[in-house]
């Protein structure tokens, strides 16, 4: 059976322990365009798209330190509205800028990590929150912290016949964001884009950066020196002006940008440092 | 859009009524048959291969590999093709390359299988030896390099010397400005379906903007007969000049009659961007003096256009981008120079517009700077400058018909500014990226202003025909024009309805049976098909009179007391009628002559909200004001004014195809980016009616003003708004931060 | 090769055999169940011309498998309106009569996606339109006389002025 439709965790991850070379597919919007291309001929598929466990979202614990808890084959879609729009709004907003309203209704947040572009729009977010990603695989399952999932363009820690199962999302109370630079007003591909999530009980700030560099990146450095600085209160934040700026700088610091055709390094980098300021002052006063 | 446009009079569905299209039906049902659509039984499907490399000598071609592969029914390469020669207006291409390749994506070889996925597998088992050459890219060292073309590198060098070309005024602004290589991308890509015939000859139905250019150029390659190739138009998902020349046509009909089998090609999108001709990228440097008046003195250019490998139409563009350099203003002196060269980069030819936006992109900046200098407002500064009829162009035509330069200058700067933009952040720049606030926003207006010419120049004996028949009432009209879009089908029922004095008009399929309409481009088929359409139903129209006038009994209900039903019943009317338009003559060695038919004009507003420290853009609205001659069809000229604003909005800020060594960087949908609907200004209009001589009801073509003056408004408002230079479209954002 | 499955297109039942596993629904519809009004504008989900509804969800038909879409309801244009000869649905009614169609290439997916709006939003604002449709695009009209469209459909379902003798069918119920 060339397409193998999963009903079942299990059930995929058997059918990829007997087919090591079979192609998952997800919401598609990834692969087919390889396909389409002819880069990738694919001769077994197996489909999770119809995996129950895989498709919900759901809230794991109470409010201070609940988890929402992803099933990777959510699709932008619905991370647009209802609960990740409650509690993540940063997500969100990311995935209201994932291509067409067309590609949100089938992408996947799996997708996107397991296809692991330096651009995936959702994943500067999911590092600024400190997500915690759910792989299966033959040996059974595991959590890897999103700052040790990617490790190059397109590249990342999944071993082979593992399938991302779930992203777990802490709930952070306090301000978040997301930014995104592309040079057409929608349907665009990330030039440079920034995530920030304020935490007001850890007195935390979390950073994500996106297409400028060869995985998504963290601004720890940055983030530590503000949240130094930074004055905490219950309900907000305060940073100094000069402090903000100074911040803005060390995240542009933080870039690895490249040239290419679509845009250049300097312009990414002075992009990421407008963000950042832009992103801070919107989350604290 | 709003439409300030006299109410249209007469029969219903006749000349100036919103008229609906015959073919929309079809379209929102999705039953109208793209030529990317046709099937046949036992068809095969083709693909080319491309040269990877921009500029190579071909040591080899084995193609045995591809043809050992099932499913495979034939590859062909240049060896093959009787005549391997073709091109728009000079036949310098190869149909598949011979021993060298010229550009990256020339086709080398052409596959005949029974699935696409087959022929595309057996294209990447075709196995080609190249000895990869050093490729020419530069179009500035390209006129003294050695020669990469039998006919040379120099498609065109002309010099334009007006008045005393020597003369200066005391106030002077100089600018260089560059234009990117900007794509037609329409949304259809090329395809057609060839069908052998069994007297030896070939079918092709296929998109295109000149059936019978397209039919001469293959009957050549193919060593038919013209008469052995027929040509049908099939339906065409948008042209704007990249279906002028041919793409796939040779490569179908050959594989057809050697296979014995219908074959059909479709492009994909990647193969679309390098199989058709480009806007000519270009660098032009202007300089212009005036009195402190403002009264522009002189202007000097020199203008260097990127023709690529091939000719094409670069010939003709050259002479577009010099005629039309000063823009529509009176200019007493002036010497331009232009030169078009052939390079290893991708093949440039027709776009919208056809030279005349590169060159006003540079006049109408060159206007502000001129504004300023003079402390002159900018929309007074034109207004001082503007053309009209009895002034003569730089090449010292006089301008005989229409030109409503001022009218359209006051018109357009007299429309409502917009409203501040709405506190939301789609309607902010960066849209749904969130990256502004209303705080990082500042907003520009920005005013232009161009003009261009009608039909073709330069002494072509241009014509149309069309053919009226009308049977037991029944009147079908048939002309080859090329419905892209564009509405020709609606106007051709609307002029026929308003002659023949008829509510029912059938449109024939356009093809090779009848004479040549010429090429759907140059904003020319409303007054040269929309002429031979009026010409054989007003020739029609008098043959009814001349019978009833000698068959009393045929009295019945129709326009003049008669019956059409009756008359025609017996013996149908049938005439066929032939347009053409004044005769126009070359430029002389001064590029000096009465070289151009017809003028139309128009004024564009921009108003655009940027955001400085990211340079990101939103262009918010477009107040415009064009020179129509008439209102044909309300409807589609505001089609045409929104459609071909998108367009200039698109080389303002976003459309580039990136040629780097020789290679296109961004030949897809991700990467050439081009207005989606968050992109798209609000436009509003205002139609200025003065009628044309000579063209049916006095209309002119309204196809082309709109992308001409529109990209130097929107970039004249991102100056105002931020103060940086913008001498190069499109503006990227790291051209503001 | 896949084996053969089965489609369900436009209420109907479809069995498609000696496909190439890689083939896409697009394909599918378009080249071997005789469904041509899903167009291929560039096979990467950047255009939207092949825009379907796969259980109500509008989707690029490029982007999905075809061979994983069994057990879908799949409605392509063709299957918006009732079958007899030049019946439209409202949302297409509303595009041939303000202009919205040129060259015609986009429209299917366009009609696709404005019915999958008008159903979920009927009153929707100008953003919320271009929006909904900024994964479609048209290289011919600019947007303006689409934007036209989409607000005489929506006036005439919501009943409005321009709404008397609004004859058109309606999209299909889901």
């Amino acid at each position: 059976m060339p397409v193998i439709v999963a009903d079942s965790v299990e059930h995929a991850l058997a059918a990829l322990t007997e087919h090591p070379d079979a192609t998952v597919l997800a919401g598609g919007t990834d692969l087919m365009v390889e396909v389409n291309d002819g880069r990738r001929i694919p001769s077994q598929v197996i489909a999770v798209g119809r995996v129950a466990e895989l498709a919900g979202i759901r809230v794991d614990g109470h409010t201070q330190g609940a988890t929402i808890v992803i099933g990777a084959a959510a699709t932008f879609a619905r991370l647009e509205r209802g609960t990740v729009a409650e509690l993540a709004p940063a997500l969100a907003y990311a995935a209201r800028t994932v291509g067409s309203p067309q590609i949100r209704n089938a992408a996947t947040i799996g997708g996107n990590l397991a296809t692991a572009s330096p651009a995936g729009d959702s994943l500067p977010v999911l590092v600024a929150l400190g997500a915690t990603l759910e792989v299966a695989g033959p040996d059974g399952r595991r959590r890897i912290p999103i700052n040790e999932f990617f490790t190059g363009p397109k590249r990342s820690a999944l071993a082979p016949g593992e399938l991302v199962v779930a992203v777990h999302v802490p709930v952070r109370r306090g301000p978040q964001d997301y930014l995104k630079v592309g040079v057409r007003n929608a349907m665009v591909i990330a030039v440079a884009s920034l995530a920030i999530a304020v935490d007001l009980e850890a007195h935390s700030v979390g950073v994500g950066l996106g297409s400028v560099g060869p995985t998504p990146l963290a601004a720890p450095d940055a983030c530590e020196w503000i949240a130094d600085r930074a004055r905490w209160d219950t309900d907000h934040v305060t940073v100094d002006p000069g402090d903000a700026t100074e911040f803005a700088d060390r995240v542009a610091a933080a870039a690895r940008p490249i040239d290419d055709h679509r845009g250049t390094a300097e312009y990414r980098r002075n992009a990421v440092r407008v963000m950042a300021g832009r992103a801070l002052r919107r989350c604290a006063r | 859009m709003t439409v300030d446009v006299r109410a249209g009079a007469g029969v219903a569905g006749g000349i100036g009524q919103r008229a609906i299209r015959p073919d929309g039906v079809a379209k929102v049902r999705g039953e109208y048959s793209f030529s990317g659509d046709l099937w046949a039984e036992g068809m095969l499907w083709g693909q080319a291969l491309r040269s990877p490399h921009p500029s190579a000598r071909i040591r080899s071609i084995d193609i045995s590999p591809a043809l050992a592969i099932n499913g495979v029914h034939a590859v062909l390469t240049g060896a093959d093709i009787p005549v391997n020669r073709y091109g728009l207006e000079h036949r310098d291409q190869p149909v598949l390359a011979d021993d060298i390749v010229r550009y990256t994506g020339e086709p080398v070889a052409v596959v005949a299988a029974d699935h696409p996925e087959t022929a595309r597998r057996a294209c990447a088992a075709i196995v080609v030896d190249y000895e990869i050459l050093a490729p020419l890219v530069d179009p500035e060292n390209a006129i003294d390099a050695p020669a990469i073309h039998p006919d040379g590198n120099v498609f065109r060098d002309l010099v334009i010397r007006r008045g005393d070309v020597e003369a200066r005024g005391p106030i002077a602004v100089e600018g260089t400005y560059e234009i990117g290589m900007q794509d037609q991308a329409f949304m259809g890509p090329e395809a057609g379906l060839a069908t052998p015939t069994s007297d030896g000859g070939v079918d092709l139905v296929v998109s295109t903007q000149w059936l019978h250019n397209d039919r001469d150029q293959i009957a050549e390659c193919l060593g038919l007969a013209p008469a052995l190739v027929q040509l049908s138009l099939g339906g065409v998902g948008g042209a704007f000049g990249a279906r002028e020349d041919v793409s796939l046509h040779v490569h179908a009909c050959l594989l057809a009659t050697r296979t014995g089998r219908p074959v059909k090609i479709v492009y994909s999108r990647a193969e679309s961007f390098l199989g058709h001709v480009h806007r000519h990228p270009a660098r032009i440097w202007m300089r212009h003096t005036a009195r402190p008046g403002g009264e522009i003195v002189s202007v000097e250019s020199r203008i260097l256009l990127d023709g690529g490998a091939y000719r094409s139409s670069s010939y003709h563009v050259t002479a577009n981008a010099a005629c039309f350099a000063a823009g529509p203003y009176r200019v007493p002196n002036g010497h331009v120079h232009a030169v078009a060269v052939r390079t290893n980069n991708p093949p440039c030819g027709a776009m919208r517009g056809f030279g005349v936006v590169q060159s006003c992109f540079a006049h109408e900046a060159q206007m502000d700077l001129l504004a300023a200098a003079c402390e002159i407002d900018p929309v007074e500064l034109r207004l001082r400058n503007a053309l009209a009829p009895g002034d003569e162009l730089l090449t010292g035509q006089r301008i005989e018909g229409t030109l409503p330069v001022a009218d359209v200058i006051r018109a357009c700067a007299a429309l409502p500014l917009p409203a501040p933009a709405a506190d939301d952040v789609l309607a902010r720049p960066g849209g749904a990226g969130r990256t502004a606030d209303a705080a990082d926003v500042r907003r520009g207006v920005g005013f232009a202003v161009g003009f261009k010419n009608l039909m073709y120049a330069e002494g072509y004996m241009d014509g149309s025909v069309a053919r009226c028949r009308i049977d037991a009432g029944v009147v079908t009209i048939t002309c080859a024009a090329a419905e892209v879009g564009q509405g020709f089908v609606t106007l051709v029922q609307q002029i026929a309805r308003t002659v023949l004095e008829v509510d029912d008009v059938i449109v024939a399929p356009a093809d090779t049976t009848i004479g040549s309409a010429g090429s759907t481009s140059a904003s020319r088929q409303t007054m040269m098909s929309g002429g031979a359409v009026e010409q054989a139903c007003r020739a029609a129209r008098a043959e009814l009179e001349a019978r009833a006038a000698v068959e009393p009994g045929a009295r019945g209900p129709n326009p003049g007391g008669i019956d059409i039903v009756a008359l025609t019943t017996r013996e149908a009317i049938d005439v066929t009628e032939e347009f053409n338009h004044r005769l126009t003559h070359p430029l002389d060695a001064d590029g000096q002559g009465d070289a151009h038919v017809s003028f139309a004009c128009a004024a564009h507003r921009a108003v655009v909200d940027v955001d400085p420290e990211l340079g990101l853009v939103r262009v918010v609205h477009l107040a415009t004001a064009q020179d129509v001659g008439r209102v044909l069809n309300p409807l589609q000229v505001t089609g045409q004014i929104e459609g071909g604003i998108a367009q200039g909005v698109g080389l303002a800020v976003m459309e580039e195809l990136i040629v780097q060594d020789g290679h296109v960087r961004n030949a897809s949908f991700t990467d050439y980016l081009i207005p989606t609907a968050l992109d798209a200004p609000t436009v509003e209009a205002t139609l200025i009616e003065e009628p044309e001589p000579g063209a049916p009801f006095g209309a002119k073509g309204v196809g082309e003003p709109p992308t001409i003056s529109s990209t130097p408004a929107i970039v004249a408002a991102i100056r105002a708004a931020t103060g940086a230079p913008c001498t190069r479209v499109p503006v990227r954002p790291r051209d503001l931060t | 090769m896949s084996e053969a499955y089965v489609l369900h297109v436009n209420g109907e039942e479809y069995a498609v055999a000696d496909a190439w596993l890689g083939e896409s629904l697009l394909y599918v519809l378009r080249e071997r169940l005789g469904f041509p009004g899903a167009k291929a504008g560039c096979e990467q989900g950047e255009c939207g011309s092949c825009s379907v509804l796969v259980d109500g969800v509008l989707v690029c038909a490029c982007l999905v498998l075809a061979a994983s879409a069994v057990d879908a309801e799949i409605v392509t244009v063709e299957g918006l309106q009732p079958a007899e000869r030049g019946a439209m649905s409202d949302v297409q009614r509303a595009f041939v009569e303000t202009g919205a169609v040129q060259c015609g290439f986009c429209t299917p997916g366009l009609i696709m996606a404005v019915h999958a709006l008008l159903d979920q939003d009927p009153e929707p604002s100008d953003l919320v339109v271009r929006e909904a449709i900024s994964g479609n695009l048209c290289r011919c009209t600019g947007y303006g006389r689409i934007l036209e469209a989409v607000e005489v459909a929506a006036r005439r379902r919501s009943g409005g002025p321009d709404g008397a003798g609004a004859g058109g069918a309606r999209g299909p119920g889901r």
